[in-house]
């Protein structure tokens, strides 16, 4: 019981402290509402009680002008309550460009971390503060939820597909990392720690742990061994889309859609290669569906994403 | 579990040998009765025996968290109970509880008809919400089922090594119970009205019967859809809603909250209802602008199903979608407010008196308001994002569930107690036991606001150190709680041996239901009633005193 009870718990960056906010005013207008209709009916229950001698004359049953107002009021707070809201939800779905990367991997129950430089950790990230950092999760088996009370940020981990999730934290420190989606027997178990750090501290800590090979450097061996250079590579003789500079390319689509490729995309690409056939090429890619885990598809796409660089496609990076 | 035939021995001597408790006094003659009265007693008693099961579940579960380490029960069987709990006091409990029992009872007697549209049908719907419900308790016998109510895929589907498929069975016969017994109501409610009785002469009661039984007949057979889906992965694994298999896991969440939010209306719509008929009663008025609070009730229905998607602000739907959801979840919040205001203002000028009844109702409103206010919170995309999946949504339901719908149904059958039995109980007693209950529920649900805006996750059977000074709170609330829900039953069923006979109207309340002998007479009305009455005929105060 070391923190007794509180109102607010820690927040370590301004998403979490502009979410209080809201949360504050919610507070105040709720218990506003509740207070002054709750006094009233005591009030009346007081005044009006049986045997009380007050004027109970003319007892109106209805009041248009009343009900309209008590109707078309509430209904311009709510709307006011939702654009505030919604303002700030649509904030938290809009990482910056620049932001850094980091897989995040949850399965039945721990969270697997792996930075850019393949320095991996578990039930743990590190990460520098006053930097915008994206996460982008995935999840092996059921749905989790990467929970952060500090960031006053969560999100399910869905299976079958990416979970994007960005933060800014702004305060050093420890912080709780939580499952917030029941995921079997040790739900309550599936939890870790945020360690927010000073950047210079960070990239210490990174180069720290560079004991294996890089991301990109993996996903380059499992490209070679998965023969996706028989139709990728630049001199092959197979119709296949040119890969280097396709994360955040525009792609039209065979049905005439177009989409930006983003982690999600070409990961369906490899494992549901059908779902979105880009125009112009035929519909021979096979399903790496059962070749590739999680883990191997996101070294993949990073070395995808290495490639526009500068390095060639068949080079060693 | 005697009412019926302890009861009827009692309350032979005065020779009203009519009433509806002496048309037969074997086990049999209530397995087929067709007597809507007599159906809703059947129901009366099996709720209350899952209502118990369910408590001991969340007793258990209080227990454990009482510490923040897992030492009373493991988490395997954590998890089985919260999902007993859930299932049972969802499906088993609170969606048959206002409308199986006293829209069975009261709703027939209230429009002046002699039993339901279909009186078969209606016994069948009883007989098959006790064959769900032996299914359900055949999966918990069997060992239970860790799914949690809402059967997330995949989990639900391919990973979970529990009773899932024999606990579907048992939701998906009780949801057919549900159907029929709306249906039953929908017609009734169109063809059976007393002469002179039209839709806006109906008791507030009535309309909230009606438009749950719309939402029950409408949502019910989408929550069949989605549970056989789920058989059909589970057991000939067709790829629907697990991504191995091709199948997109929210595609499940979007069906089971098409049907689950809804779900919540159904609960509390018949609980509005209730309030709507005792506080006129108690402050001898007119319920403050009748035509205002159908519509809202009517209101409440059609938007109920819209906002589903505020279940899944985080889940991974579009953005746009959940501004969407958003919007519409506070615009539903509208018409409840609208109620609470209406209940409000019922009380100006009135004489008002607080029998237990009352003071359920009282309790009701006051909690519901509470309960509304914080499903603002949920609505604020920004703030749920942080709360959604913690004991805030804990609280914030069951302060609607527990807080609303079990404070009205204990209200509804104080009130229509001498009613259906021809008893009085101890008021003070039943004074008493509503007072428990509003402390008891408060310390218990209010601590879990606090906790879940601290992160506490629900579905934890051990936690961080620093959340315990809430939990042991919140479990001492539940010790007081589970005391005034045990406090009842003792006296009313002293009530039945001991109790005064009840007059026909000890309430000197208006509605057609009061105009009968209590306990009615099997066939409700000697000659049809006059329904042209306005509702709430309360007449003005000072003027009568009769």
């Amino acid at each position: 019981m070391n923190q007794g009870i509180t109102l607010l718990p820690p927040a370590a960056s301004a998403a979490a402290r502009s979410t209080d906010r809201l949360y504050l005013f919610l507070v105040g207008f709720s218990s506003l509402m509740a207070l002054a209709i709750v006094a009233v009916m005591v009030w009346f229950c007081y005044r009006y009680r049986k045997g009380s001698r007050v004027d109970r004359s003319n007892a109106p049953t209805h009041g248009r002008g009343l009900e309209a107002a008590w109707t078309i009021a509430p209904f311009l707070v709510f709307m006011y309550l939702f654009a505030w809201a919604a303002h700030d939800y649509s904030r938290q779905f809009q990482a910056p460009g620049d932001a850094l990367r980091v897989f995040v991997l949850a399965k039945q129950w721990m969270w697997k971390a792996e930075h850019s430089n393949g320095r991996r950790e578990i039930n743990e990230l590190h990460v520098p503060i006053n930097t915008p950092i994206k996460l982008v999760l995935a999840s092996q088996d059921v749905i989790h939820s990467f929970f952060v009370p500090a960031l006053r940020n969560k999100r399910d981990v869905v299976p079958g597909r990416y979970t994007v999730m960005w933060f800014q934290a702004d305060r050093t420190g420890e912080y709780m990392l939580l499952c917030a989606e029941y995921c079997g027997t040790n739900h309550a178990e599936m939890k870790g720690r945020i360690i927010a750090m000073e950047p210079q501290d960070y990239a210490r800590w990174l180069d720290g742990g560079a004991d294996h090979p890089g991301l990109a450097e993996r996903g380059y061996a499992i490209f070679r061994r998965n023969g996706c250079m028989g139709c990728h590579a630049a001199a092959s003789s197979v119709h296949a889309p040119e890969l280097s500079g396709l994360l955040g390319r525009r792609v039209h689509l065979a049905d005439g859609s177009v989409v930006v490729a983003d982690e999600t995309y070409v990961r369906d690409s490899m494992v549901e290669p059908q779902k979105a056939i880009v125009a112009g090429y035929d519909a021979i890619m096979p399903s790496f569906k059962d070749q590739l885990d999680e883990e191997e598809i996101m070294a993949v796409i990073e070395y995808i994403r290495s490639l526009d660089t500068g390095r060639l496609m068949g080079e060693r990076p | 579990m005697n009412i019926g035939r302890t009861a009827p021995s009692r309350t032979m001597p005065g020779g009203s040998s009519s009433s509806y408790l002496h048309d037969g006094y074997t086990l049999w003659s209530w397995l087929t009765s067709r007597d809507h009265k007599r159906i809703a007693i059947l129901y009366a008693l099996s709720i209350t025996a899952f209502f118990f099961i369910g408590a001991v579940a969340a007793a258990l579960m209080r227990l454990e968290l009482v510490t923040p380490a897992a030492d009373f029960v493991d988490a395997d069987t954590y998890n089985r109970l919260f999902t007993a709990h859930g299932v049972i006091m969802v499906w088993m409990f609170l969606i048959p509880s206002i409308p199986s029992v006293f829209g069975n009872f009261v709703l027939p007697l209230m429009i002046g008809a002699r039993d339901l549209a279909f009186p078969r049908l209606n016994l069948l719907s009883w007989y098959l919400y006790a064959f769900g419900g032996l299914f359900t308790i055949a999966a918990l016998m069997l060992g239970g089922v860790d799914t949690g109510w809402t059967f997330y895929t995949p989990y639900s589907s391919v990973f979970s090594n529990t009773h899932v498929i024999l606990t579907l069975a048992g939701v998906l016969i009780v949801g057919f119970s549900s159907i029929l017994t709306g249906l039953n109501f929908i017609v009734t409610v169109h063809t059976l009205r007393a002469p002179g009785m039209g839709w806006m002469r109906m008791p507030l009661f009535v309309w909230a019967i009606y438009a749950t039984s719309v939402i029950l007949v409408l949502a019910t057979p989408v929550l069949a859809i989605t549970l056989l889906l789920l058989a059909a992965e589970r057991v000939l694994h067709i790829g629907l809603f697990n991504p191995a298999l091709g199948g997109d896991p929210l595609l499940f969440q979007h069906l089971f909250w098409f049907y689950s939010h809804p779900a919540v209306y159904i609960m509390v719509l018949p609980a509005m209802g209730v309030a709507s008929e005792i506080i006129p009663c108690f402050a001898r008025r007119p319920v403050f602008g009748y035509r205002f609070m159908a519509f809202a009730i009517i209101g409440i229905a059609v938007i109920s199903f819209l906002v589903w998607g505020h279940h899944m602000f985080v889940s991974g739907q579009s953005v746009y979608a959940s501004m969407v959801f958003s919007v519409l979840s506070f615009t539903v919040a509208v018409p409840s407010a609208i109620k609470v205001f209406n209940w409000t203002a019922t009380l100006y000028k009135g004489s008002i008196t607080f029998s237990a009844p009352m003071l359920y109702a009282l309790g009701f409103v006051v909690l519901f308001l509470q309960g509304g206010l914080t499903g603002l919170f949920l609505a604020s995309l920004a703030v749920d994002v942080h709360v959604t999946d913690t004991y805030f949504v804990v609280a914030h339901f069951h302060y609607i569930m527990v807080g609303g719908a079990v404070m009205a149904y204990l209200g509804a059958v104080h009130y229509w107690w001498p009613k259906i039995t021809g008893r009085l109980y101890s008021e003070a007693w039943a004074r008493t036991a509503a007072l428990i209950i509003f402390a008891g529920f408060n310390l218990t649900f209010f601590p879990q606001y606090l906790l879940g805006y601290e992160g506490m996750p629900r579905r934890y059977h051990s936690y961080p150190d620093h959340f315990q000074a809430l939990n042991v709170l919140s479990s001492g609330g539940a010790a007081l709680l589970a005391l005034g829900y045990l406090l009842p039953v003792a006296y009313l069923l002293w009530s039945l041996r001991r109790g005064a006979r009840a007059p026909s109207n000890p309430w000197r309340a208006s509605g057609l239901e009061w105009t009968t002998p209590s306990p009615p007479p099997q066939h409700n009305f000697d000659r049809p009633p006059d329904g042209s009455k306005p509702p709430y005929d309360y007449p003005p105060i000072g003027s009568t005193r009769k």
